[in-house]
C-alpha cells in the first residue's frame, strides 16, 4: 500500500471514528450518572434523522433551522422518554430499568417502521457538505472534516461543563451515589432530566451527521451504530467522556484498517468490532480510561 | 409446533437463570433476553386467525422491514393489485398473508415456519432476495406447500427443491448479459467487482460475470480488484480506497440498491471515474433517491421495463397500478403481479385448491401471459426469460435495450 492510499484509508477511518465517538459520549453520559445503559440510545439517533428529514422535505424548513428544530425535538422526546420508561423504575432493581430500555428500543424501532414506512428514504445533503476537497491526492468530503470538528467542540463543552459548572458538580455527585446527592438537596431528577437532554442531543446531532455523510434513512438504522457505539464506549471506559472519544476513534480506525490492509476478511469487519469487545471485558473489564466504580448491575 | 414449544421453555429457563443467576451475568443473559426477543417480535403478520373454509390463503413471505424492505414492499404491492383485481378462485375468495422475514436468514425460516404451520397457506409468493428465499426453502419443501419466488435470480433457489419455481431469469444468463455490455458496448479493458459477500445472489452474479468476461477478454487478470462488503453496510471507502489504485474502467457491483447506491456516492467522493454496471437488484426508485447525481450514467440488467407495455396484461397491469399507488411500477412490482396470477392460473387448472396439485399444475404452466413477458416454467422450475438493460439519464431510468437468453 502506498502513502497516499494509506493516507486516504486514515482520513476514512478518521472520519468514522468520529462520528462512532460521538455516538458513544451520549452513551456513556447516561452511564456515569445513572449506571443506566441506555439500550434506545439507537434509536433515538435514528428518531434525530427522521425529524431533520421531515423538516427539510415536509416542512420546507431552511436547513440550519430544520437542524435545530429536529435536535430540540429529540432533546423533549429523549428527556420524555426517560419520564416514561426509566423514572417510574429508579428504585426498582437495575434489571428491571434495563429491560425497560430494551423494551423502549424495540417499541422506536416498530413505531418508526409503522409512521415512517420500512422504505429507506434519501436524507437532502446541501451543497455545503457534498463539497469536496482534493490534498495531496487525498480526497476529503467536508462532511467527514466537519464531523472531527464538531466532535471536538462537544467534547470539550461536555468536558467544561461536567468538571467546571455547578450543574456538571451535581451530575459527579449524582453519579457518585443518588442518595447521598439528594440528602445534599441536590433535585436528582433535575440532574438526571438534564443528563438526558445532553445525551439525546448527541444522539440527534449524532444521526444527523450520519446522514449527512451516509444520505439513507430507515428505521432500524440506529441498531448498527449504536451497538458499535456503545461497544466504543466499553473499550474506551464506560462512564468516562474522553473514554467514550477514544474507543470510538479506536473501533473506526480498526474497522476500516481491517478491509484496507486484510480485503479478504472485509466480510467479518462487524465480528472485529465484538471481539474487541470481548478482549477489552476479559483483559481490562473497567475499559482503557475507566475507572473502577464497583459492582452495581 | 414442536419449535415453538422448545422456544417458550428455553425463555422460561432464561427467567430462572436470570432471577437466580449471580449478578454479573446478569447483563449477559439480558443481552441474550434481548436477542430472543428480537427472534420473537418477528411474527408481524396481517391476518386474523379465523377458519374459514370459504377462503384461500395464499402466503406472501417478503422483507417488509430492514435492508431490502423496498423490495419485499414493491413486490408484496405487485400482489396486492393483482389480488385486488382478480380476488376469486373456484369460488373462494382468496387472502394474501404476508409475513415479514425482516431481510434476514434467521428471520426468514422463522417466518416460511409461521406461514406454514400457523397461517396453513396453500401458497407461497416470495421471497425478494435469493438468500431470504434460500432460508425458507427447505421449509416450504418440507411442508409440500409451492412455493413462487418473484425475483430471487440465484439458481440454487429452485435447485433441488421440487416446490420452489420462478417467475423471472437466472443469474448465469444475467452475468453473461452483464460481462458482455462490459466488454462489447463499455469496450472495458480492467474490471472490478464489489460484492455483498452476505448476498448469495450477489456472490453468485458476480462470480457468473466474471467468468464471462475472462471468457471474453481471455485474459485473468482482466479483473483488477474483488471487494467485499456485508449487508447493511454503510461505509465503502476503505474497499473503494483499495480498489482505486488499479484504476478500473467498470465497477461490477451487484448488491441491494440502497447499499449499490451509497457505494457509487463515495467512489464519485473518491475522485473514482468508473462507469458502474449492476443487476436487477437497483431497480427501484430509491436507488435514485440515495445515489443522486452520483449514479447518473449507470446501468444494469433488470427484467422490465415500465415505458412501454410488451402485452395487454402489461397494459392492464401498468393503468391499474398508477391508478392504485399514484406511482411508476418497479420491475419486482410486475413480476409480484405475475406471482400471483400464476398461482391463481395454477389453481384453476388443478380445479383444487390442495397445495401439492397447485404444485403440480404449477409445474405445467405453459406461455402465460404475465404482465413482465410470457411465463413458460421449465423442468428446473424456473423461467427462460428476456433480460432488459437501463441505464439513468437525468434522474430517470431508461430503457437501452432487449437481450434475448
Amino acid at each position: 500500500m502506498d502513502f497516499q492510499t494509506f493516507l486516504q484509508q486514515f482520513v476514512n477511518a478518521l472520519s468514522l471514528g468520529s462520528l462512532y465517538a460521538l455516538i458513544a459520549i451520549g452513551y456513556t453520559m447516561v452511564y456515569g450518572i445513572l449506571r443506566l445503559i441506555n439500550f434506545a440510545h439507537g434509536d433515538i439517533f435514528m428518531v434525530g434523522g427522521y425529524l431533520a428529514f421531515y423538516g427539510v422535505s415536509t416542512f420546507l424548513m431552511p436547513w440550519w433551522m430544520a437542524v435545530i428544530v429536529a435536535i430540540a425535538l429529540t432533546t423533549v422526546f429523549g428527556v420524555g422518554l426517560e419520564r416514561v420508561a426509566y423514572r417510574p423504575l429508579r428504585d426498582s432493581p437495575r434489571i428491571s430499568i434495563m429491560i425497560s430500555a430494551i423494551g423502549a428500543s424495540f417499541l422506536l424501532e416498530n413505531l418508526a417502521i409503522v409512521l415512517f414506512n420500512a422504505r429507506p428514504k434519501a436524507f437532502p445533503v446541501p451543497e455545503f457538505f457534498a463539497r469536496n476537497f482534493i490534498l495531496g491526492g487525498v480526497h476529503i468530503a467536508s462532511v467527514s472534516l466537519i464531523i472531527p470538528l464538531v466532535t471536538a467542540v462537544i467534547l470539550a463543552a461536555l468536558l467544561w461543563i461536567v468538571h467546571r459548572t455547578r450543574v456538571g458538580m451535581a451530575m459527579r455527585a449524582v453519579s457518585t451515589d443518588i442518595e447521598a446527592a439528594r440528602l445534599m438537596a441536590i433535585d436528582v431528577n433535575r440532574i438526571v432530566s438534564i443528563t438526558f437532554a445532553i445525551g439525546s442531543a448527541l444522539a440527534a446531532i449524532g444521526g444527523i451527521l450520519w446522514a449527512l455523510k451516509y444520505p439513507r434513512l430507515e428505521p432500524l438504522m440506529g441498531i448498527m451504530p449504536g451497538l458499535k457505539c456503545f461497544i466504543a464506549a466499553v473499550i474506551g471506559g464506560i462512564g468516562s467522556i474522553g473514554g467514550a472519544v477514544l474507543g470510538g476513534l479506536l473501533l473506526g480506525v480498526i474497522e476500516l484498517m481491517t478491509v484496507a490492509f486484510m480485503p479478504e476478511l472485509t466480510g467479518y469487519k462487524d465480528a472485529f468490532a465484538f471481539v474487541l469487545l470481548i478482549v477489552v471485558l476479559l483483559v481490562k473489564p473497567t475499559g482503557l480510561l475507566g475507572k473502577n466504580l464497583g459492582e452495581k448491575v | 409446533m414442536e419449535n415453538e414449544v422448545c422456544s417458550i421453555r428455553g425463555l422460561t429457563e432464561f427467567g430462572r437463570k436470570i432471577t437466580k443467576g449471580a449478578p454479573m451475568k446478569k447483563t449477559i443473559s439480558l443481552l441474550k433476553l434481548a436477542a430472543a426477543l428480537a427472534a420473537g417480535v418477528s411474527l408481524v403478520s396481517c391476518s386474523s386467525p379465523n377458519v374459514d373454509n370459504d377462503v384461500i390463503k395464499i402466503g406472501v413471505f417478503q422483507p417488509l422491514t430492514g435492508a431490502n424492505a423496498a423490495g419485499g414492499a414493491d413486490e408484496y404491492d405487485g400482489a396486492k393489485l393483482a389480488n385486488k383485481l382478480v380476488p376469486k378462485v373456484l369460488g373462494k375468495t382468496v387472502q394474501l398473508v404476508a409475513v415479514d422475514n425482516k431481510s434476514d436468514k434467521v428471520e426468514a425460516a422463522n417466518a416460511a415456519t409461521v406461514l406454514v404451520q400457523k397461517e396453513k397457506v396453500k401458497a407461497v409468493i416470495g421471497s425478494w432476495g435469493s438468500s431470504l428465499s434460500m432460508a425458507g426453502g427447505p421449509i416450504f419443501a418440507e411442508a409440500k406447500i409451492p412455493a413462487v419466488a418473484v425475483s430471487a435470480t440465484n439458481p440454487n433457489v429452485t435447485k433441488g427443491n421440487d416446490y420452489y419455481f420462478r417467475v423471472c431469469f437466472l443469474d448465469p444468463f444475467q452475468g453473461i448479459v452483464g460481462a458482455s455490455y462490459a466488454f462489447n458496448t463499455l469496450k472495458a479493458k480492467k474490471v472490478a467487482i464489489i460484492r455483498e459477500v452476505s448476498n448469495d445472489y450477489s456472490v453468485g452474479l458476480a462470480k457468473f460475470f466474471v467468468d464471462e468476461f475472462v471468457k471474453l477478454s481471455g485474459n485473468k487478470d482482466s479483473i483488477v480488484a474483488v471487494s467485499d462488503y456485508n449487508t447493511g453496510d454503510q461505509d465503502f471507502s476503505a474497499q473503494l480506497t483499495n480498489i482505486k489504485k488499479f484504476e478500473p474502467d467498470v465497477i461490477f457491483a451487484p448488491g441491494n440498491y440502497t447499499e449499490s447506491a451509497l457505494i457509487i456516492k463515495q467512489a464519485r467522493a473518491l475522485g473514482m471515474k468508473a462507469q458502474f454496471i449492476g443487476g436487477d437488484t437497483w431497480d427501484f426508485g430509491a436507488f435514485l433517491d440515495i445515489g443522486g447525481e452520483a449514479v447518473e450514467g449507470a446501468a444494469f440488467s433488470t427484467f422490465f421495463a415500465n415505458d412501454v407495455p410488451i402485452n395487454k396484461t402489461s397494459e392492464v397491469f401498468l393503468k391499474a397500478f398508477r391508478e392504485e399507488f399514484k406511482k411508476e411500477p418497479s420491475a419486482v412490482a410486475a413480476l409480484g403481479y405475475d406471482a400471483y396470477l400464476v398461482i391463481i392460473d395454477a389453481i384453476t387448472r388443478a380445479g383444487s385448491a390442495e397445495p401439492q396439485k397447485i404444485r403440480d399444475a404449477l409445474a405445467q404452466t405453459k406461455g402465460f401471459e404475465g404482465a413482465a413477458g410470457v411465463i413458460t416454467i421449465n423442468a428446473e422450475r424456473n423461467a427462460d426469460k428476456d433480460a432488459v438493460f437501463k441505464t439513468v439519464k437525468d434522474g430517470k431510468f431508461v430503457f437501452l435495450t432487449t437481450v434475448k437468453p
